[in-house]
């Protein structure tokens, strides 16, 4: 079952045509990669999807909702959450205030939001800062982890909002190559054990293909290809737009 | 620490409560003082801790004035007769008819006012940054112009309240511990608030609020009623004002735009934003600046007054509070490492 | 209310006090457009928000009407005269030789400043007698303010990479400042200058357009059309423009932003000068009259956007009439309330604009 539709969506900024007639679906309980060459409209089609811009044409349905017309954060209180390419964390609080903040608050009532955090709360913060590996740096100033320990923390913060479908812009950009094998272990997990849903943008090839059921290719802002690893791999065309021959 | 914090409250109390009897000339600055530590605070929950820097809060304390002087009245007289017999017609209080429109008045005043925020804020709250002061602005300016158009509530004359049913050193004592039961009560309830998840998503929606947008926080249910909070304790210490200066007009006490408006940016900012004490620090400090000033500058306080406001601004934006976490952080629990690397991913591994 | 309605019904009855009402308000709207271009200037190219708009405005106003009443200047020539005196306490020297030098001099300026301060102060405080004293003691303290590079180099060239709000505070503290320190020069009453020219009548004798009126809005016409071809054209115009659109971009390009911003900076206090010199031949002056045309400018920019010169002609226009309209309507007490009501008005328009867009009005 689609947890998400895209269907001919295209958004251009001024004369850039950012996307033309994507259509994409991401099944529900799945993990979904969505590739393609640098400028080719993969961050501009999560920006859609999440409500960060209007689109021109076409529509995006969200469990059968329309909502390509909503805002931000009604989207995202629907459960469907985004961690951003250029990682977007509280830099002056540290990483357990971070996890904190990051409580479902879209599943709270007032009344819950005037109470202070409870053990269970912090608890599950570090919990998941172990998942993540960053439970050693749990009071550290956020501001001074790496880039990369800031994906990581991203990532976690992600995880303790509970969302149903988490859209993930390139996980591993910037993480040390020694532990992205690590990382795609703990997308599988969030995947499997917590039944996230995820669609991932992704570079690293030897990633995505590790992880994804139904992988979609952009080049400019068209869609390529779709299908399973394997047949994306064989792709001539996808073959073609990374190594450059357009 | 705890024995030590809880001695020092309770100092604090008794100290509270033994000025006006141990500084009986000073009734009047100790109760301002107050005040300013109020609008302060105030002023700090959505400007220092939510990043949405108001220039118009002073709308509820002017507001505040004026609603619990028509509650006070409207209690017993027709408010309109009231005041187009300004000077005119004798109006006669009771003690009970004083005290009764002081409580309900002054109540009433800031629920009106906390009303009035979820009205206002549902429009401004839209605006970010330089709008949002620009239409906090505009909507004290406007509401002042307003009122002192509207002859009901005596217009550009003004409006002028009961005096207190006594002697006055009682009033000004009266007076002193409404705004000082007021000013405690708003510290104790900021220190839970900014405990809580609540206080939290402020300091989350001043960080960044597109983050906390994209993770579904409900920024605009937040700010509104942080605040309608805020709102609702300028209106009660607007109301409290209304009964210590029993007569006043809407553009230079009530709606006084250019001075309690900025000053309690102004304290915020000296004391140190985003702070619990900060305020309460800032608002001491200018209290003391604007004492010295006005007693010994004689028509070029003013000009201080700017002064102090750009060099504040300009040159010492974090304020004390701001200083001294730059110089002892330790203070303020916060753990600095030097170096840091991907130690911990690698333990992870 | 039936004030109100009659007032209406007024309007619908004579037509041509219509066109009275709107002369009248596009006419005032030419001022308000010529200190909102300089608004728009400094906002657009430093990102400051200056909320002294108005109060450079009446700065000018004072420039010429004292040079008027105690020089003997004619008023015509007190507005070029207020143009110069506030570009200079914009900061028109910053960057000149003789501001490098008085750099060089920093703890001399420091010590002559605070001792002519001294001097400022104790003689106020002496009162009548030492007055003179104080004056020249102010006038020191100013021409060290002038050769320091003026406001932008106390205050402006601080706020300029700031965040949003400090410079908006900051320039309400130059407001209240520049407002107090008016008061104390030259008094709280209402001042004018009166041309003594005549008066034309046009609709039998319905509309009355002074002479004065005409030269003061053919002036600011002319001053708006000097600066926009001064921008367009100058190499400082073309400067101006390259780092309102990239400032670090432009640096890279070897264009010295600093002295850009001081050269803005001290062009929007000389346009504010210029518009009060002409207000001040046509209307009255106050010191504190400063928050209303700062008002004004920040409805017109809202309005109008940045960078948008015949969007802020026309809106400032616009705004001039309706308010006019508004207080021959509603009554005079709400001219003001009218104004800001429109800023609000404004503002609410471009939020539900921003919407459609999923966009938020930053
Ligand atoms: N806000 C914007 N304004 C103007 N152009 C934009 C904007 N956002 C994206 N673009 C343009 O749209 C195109 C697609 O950009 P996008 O960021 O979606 O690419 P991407 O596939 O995510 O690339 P990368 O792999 O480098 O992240 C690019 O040409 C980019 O310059
Ligand atoms: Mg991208």
């Amino acid at each position: 079952m689609s947890i998400i539709d895209v269907s001919n969506v295209s958004k251009s900024f001024g004369g850039v045509k950012a996307n033309t007639n994507v259509s994409i679906t991401v099944e529900k309980g799945g993990i979904t990669g969505l590739i393609g060459p640098n400028g080719s409209g993969k961050t501009t089609l999560f920006n859609s999807i999440v409500g960060y811009h209007p689109i021109d044409s076409g529509s995006i349905k969200y469990e059968g909702q329309e909502i390509s017309k909503m805002l931000v954060p009604e989207i995202a209180r629907l459960g469907l959450l985004r961690t951003f390419q250029q990682t977007r964390i509280y830099g002056e609080m540290d990483c357990v205030e971070n996890m904190l903040i990051s409580l479902p608050h879209r599943k709270m009532s007032i009344w819950d939001t005037f109470q202070k955090n409870t053990a269970e709360d912090r608890e599950k913060a570090e919990n998941l800062l172990d998942f993540v590996g960053l439970y050693e740096k749990r009071f550290l100033r956020s501001g001074s982890l790496s880039f990369g320990q800031q994906k990581l923390l991203e990532f976690a913060m992600a995880l303790m909002n509970e969302p149903t479908v988490l859209l993930l812009d390139e996980p591993t950009a910037g993480i040390n190559p020694t532990l992205i094998n690590g990382l795609i272990d703990r997308l599988k997990r969030a995947n499997s054990e917590f039944g996230i849903t995820l669609f991932i943008i992704e570079h690293n090839m030897r990633v995505i293909m590790n992880m994804a059921d139904t992988i979609y290719c952009l080049a400019h802002g068209e869609l390529l290809a779709s299908g399973t690893s394997e047949e994306i791999q064989n792709d001539q065309r996808v073959i073609d737009a990374y190594l450059g021959a357009h | 620490m705890a024995i030590n914090k809880n001695a020092l409250y309770t100092i604090l109390l008794i100290v509270i409560a033994a000025a006006p009897f141990v500084f009986p000339n000073y009734g009047v600055q100790l109760a301002t003082l107050w005040l300013f530590i109020i609008v302060a605070m105030t002023w700090d929950m959505t400007g220092g801790q939510m990043g949405y820097n108001s220039l118009g809060n002073i709308f509820f304390y002017g507001t505040g004035m004026y609603v619990a002087a028509v509650i006070a009245i409207g209690l017993v007289y027709d408010v309109g007769e009231y005041t187009s017999a300004f000077g005119g017609g004798r109006y006669d209080f009771t003690d009970a008819q004083y005290f009764t429109g002081f409580v309900l008045g002054v109540i009433g005043a800031g629920i009106f006012c906390a009303i009035s925020a979820f009205i206002i804020g549902y429009v401004t709250f839209g605006l970010r940054g330089p709008y949002f002061a620009i239409g906090t602005l505009g909507v004290a300016i406007a509401a002042g112009e307003l009122v002192s158009n509207w002859d009901w509530v005596g217009g550009g004359q003004g409006i002028t309240l009961p005096v207190y049913p006594g002697n006055l050193d009682d009033g000004k004592v009266f007076i002193y511990f409404a705004f000082a039961i007021t000013g405690v009560v708003l510290f104790i309830f900021l220190n839970y608030l900014y405990k809580t998840r609540f206080g939290a998503a402020m300091n989350a929606i001043r960080d960044d609020e597109e983050k906390a947008e994209a993770m579904g926080i409900h920024t605009m249910r937040y700010k509104l009623i942080s605040w309608a909070l805020s709102a609702f304790f300028i209106g009660v210490a607007g109301g409290i004002s209304a009964f210590q200066i029993i007569s006043f007009e809407p553009l230079e006490s009530a709606y006084q735009t250019i001075n309690l408006g900025i000053f309690m940016v102004v304290c915020v900012l000296l004391g140190g934003k985003g702070t619990l004490w900060g305020p309460i620090i800032g608002a001491i400090l200018f209290q003391l600046f604007k004492e010295v000033t006005w007693n010994y500058f004689l028509g070029w306080q003013w000009v201080a007054l700017g002064a102090l406001i750009i060099v504040t601004v300009v040159y010492f934006q974090d304020g004390l509070m701001g200083y001294l976490r730059t110089v002892r952080p330790e203070w303020f629990g916060q753990t600095v490492e030097e170096k840091s690397d991907d130690a911990a991913g690698e333990a992870a591994r | 209310m039936d004030q109100i309605a009659s007032n209406i019904g007024l309007l619908l009855q004579f037509p041509v006090v219509n066109l009275k009402i709107l002369i009248d308000g596009m006419m005032i709207g030419a001022l308000f457009a010529l200190a909102a271009y300089g608004l728009a200037l400094v906002w657009g190219v430093m990102n400051v928000k200056n909320l002294a708009q108005g109060d450079f405005v009446i700065g000018g106003g004072y420039v010429s009407w004292w040079l008027v009443k105690n020089v003997g200047l004619h008023p015509l020539l007190g507005v070029p005269a207020a143009f110069v005196v506030m570009a200079l306490l914009g900061g028109a020297l910053h960057g000149t030789p003789i501001h490098n030098w008085a750099r060089s001099q920093k703890t001399a300026m420091i010590w002559v400043s605070a001792l002519t301060f001294l001097v400022f102060i104790v003689a106020t405080y002496l009162g009548d007698a030492a007055g003179s004293v104080a004056g020249y003691a102010g006038l020191i303290l100013t021409i060290l303010l002038v050769i320091n590079g003026g406001i932008y180099n106390l205050v402006i060239s601080r706020v300029i990479e700031r965040d949003l709000f400090t410079s908006l505070l900051a320039t309400f503290g130059l407001a209240i400042m520049g407002a107090q320190i008016m008061n104390l020069l030259f008094g709280s009453d209402t001042q004018s200058l009166d041309l003594g020219y005549d008066t034309l009548y046009f609709a039998d004798g319905l509309i009355d357009v002074p002479i004065a009126k005409l030269i003061g809005v053919l002036m600011a016409a002319a001053l708006a059309a000097g600066v926009v071809i001064f921008m367009k054209s100058s190499r400082m115009g073309q400067a101006i423009r390259a780092t309102a659109q990239d400032a670090r971009a432009a640096r890279v390009l070897g264009i010295d932003t600093e002295k850009v911003y001081a050269f803005t900076f001290s062009l929007n206090a000389a346009i504010c000068g210029a518009a009060g010199a002409i207000i001040v031949m046509v209307w009255v002056i106050q010191p504190f009259y400063g928050i209303t045309y700062s008002v004004r400018a920040f409805v017109v920019v809202t309005a109008a956007g940045l960078g948008n010169l015949p969007g802020v002609i026309a809106a400032g226009l616009g705004i001039g009439a309706l308010e006019q309209y508004g207080s021959h309507i509603f009554g005079i007490g709400y001219q003001q309330a009218i104004a800001v009501l429109l800023l609000l008005a404004v503002l609410v328009y471009r939020l539900m604009q921003q919407k459609r867009n999923r966009q938020v009005l930053q």
